[in-house]
């Protein structure tokens, strides 16, 4: 552990990243806060204190409440990994948007039965993840969590989540 | 006073009124919590008021920046008087029925958007940020009032009477929110605003194109009350505060 922890000590960023592809998201724990689009930036600063970690991250939705806990999360999983000089910047601009999800998060949420963002024309709705149906229908545009909006599949019958353009 | 002393105080002043109004008016929707209609309404409400509540504390936590002197957004939140809240008067009016609720909601909404889109090209960075980020989300709020206002006014008998007396009840209070006084004029000047009277026309066609879609007849301008951006407030307001403050007032600096 000791080994270990030295070389977290100025652990290479790219490296970094990959740790933080385990730390999820907790209202959607099949997709990683890089997934998302949430975590910007990794870089590390040489203060006269020694290294520090800077991880800047982005809010989804200003009132998301899982900022905290991801912010938490984030922090865990480094200190984990032997990374104990570590600051978390909260970044608002340019803001967050779905367009940083990336593929594999995209397909992820399919998997896990949520629609992925994608755009759409006025009055078409998104296409159903479990069969993939194009006959759907919305409703409620406020789902279970600010970030989804709630469907219904007219073949398979079943309600499905979709994750809203933003 | 320094003019840029003065321009300081007037980003602080402003910044509370973009904070309170979004505050003051999450914690009427949150009333609604667990009183939905319908389950699928009760989170859309729910959720337009986490939207709210995130816009608040951005920027009541900007506000104590600016201020400087050791108030975060939860010191301004929950240990301010009534006199010290800067929220427009619409926002504290009881939550009354869901038609009530609706009615304000929607006039609110489609001002609160055309604010936001104006403040994103703000040369203050802290109001652009964040009118950048509110504008996403309001635009949302917009839809989904625009919805309701037509599926009530060109709904039931029932439905119709309702919706057009809430539309009309809140209707004097919306002037308010188009005035421009000294603080927003210092701003306007600065670029950091815009004059509040230029959102009203393009407001009024926006408003007016739902509600005729929801066959609703808009209300003359008339009275018009005011005061809220002063700290003159509604007997409603102390209400509302009594129960959103009670916890920090009775245990100082609680946290969880
Ligand atoms: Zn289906």
């Amino acid at each position: 552990m000791v080994a270990r922890a030295a070389t977290a000590g100025r652990a290479d960023v790219e490296l970094i990243w990959r740790w933080l592809e385990t730390v999820v998201d907790p209202e959607i724990p099949v997709v990683s806060v890089v997934d998302l689009g949430i975590v910007r930036d990794v870089r590390w600063h040489e203060p006269p204190s020694g290294p520090l970690l800077e991880v800047t991250v982005t809010p989804t939705y200003s009132g998301c409440p899982a900022t905290e806990v991801i912010t938490a999360s984030i922090r865990e999983a480094l200190r984990h990994r032997g990374i104990e000089s570590l600051r978390i910047v909260n970044r608002v601009a340019p803001p967050w948007t779905t367009d940083w999800i990336s593929e594999s998060g995209r397909r992820k949420l399919e998997r896990y039965g949520i629609a992925p963002p994608r755009p759409l024309s006025p009055g078409a709705t998104p296409p159903c993840p479990r069969c993939g149906a194009e006959d759907t229908e919305c409703i409620a545009r406020f789902g279970s969590t600010p970030c989804k909006a709630l469907y219904r599949c007219r073949e398979c019958l079943e309600p499905f989540d979709y994750f809203k353009c933003h | 006073m320094t003019p840029a002393a003065d321009a300081d105080d007037a980003l602080f002043e402003y910044l509370l009124r973009l904070g309170d109004n979004a505050l003051i008016l999450s914690h009427r929707l949150c009333e609604w919590c667990g009183n939905g209609p319908v389950l699928e309404e009760d989170l859309a409400i729910s959720n337009v008021a986490l939207d709210l509540l995130g816009q608040a504390r951005y920027w009541l936590g900007q506000a104590g920046e600016v201020e400087n002197k050791g108030r975060d957004a939860d010191t301004l939140a929950f240990t301010r008087d009534g006199m010290d809240f800067r929220n427009a008067l619409l926002v504290e009016l009881p939550r009354g029925d869901f038609a009530r609720t609706t009615a304000r909601q929607f006039l609110f909404d489609h001002w609160h958007l055309l604010l936001l889109e104006a403040l994103a090209g703000s040369s203050e960075p802290r109001v652009a940020d964040g009118a950048v980020k509110a504008v996403k989300e309001v635009r949302y709020h917009v839809e989904r009032s625009d919805e309701w206002m037509v599926l009530l006014g060109d709904g039931t008998g029932e439905s119709r009477d309702r919706i057009n007396s809430a539309v009309c009840e809140m209707w004097p209070y919306t002037g308010e929110l188009f005035e421009s006084d000294g603080v927003v004029r210092t701003l306007a000047d600065k670029g950091v605003t815009t004059l509040h009277e230029k959102l009203r026309d393009p407001w009024r066609a926006r408003v007016e194109r739902v509600l005729k879609r929801a066959t609703i007849e808009p209300p003359a301008d008339s009275f018009m009350h005011g005061g809220g951006y002063h700290g003159v407030h509604t007997e409603h307001l102390g209400y509302l505060l009594a129960e959103m403050q009670f916890l920090q007032r009775a245990y100082p600096g609680a946290q969880w």
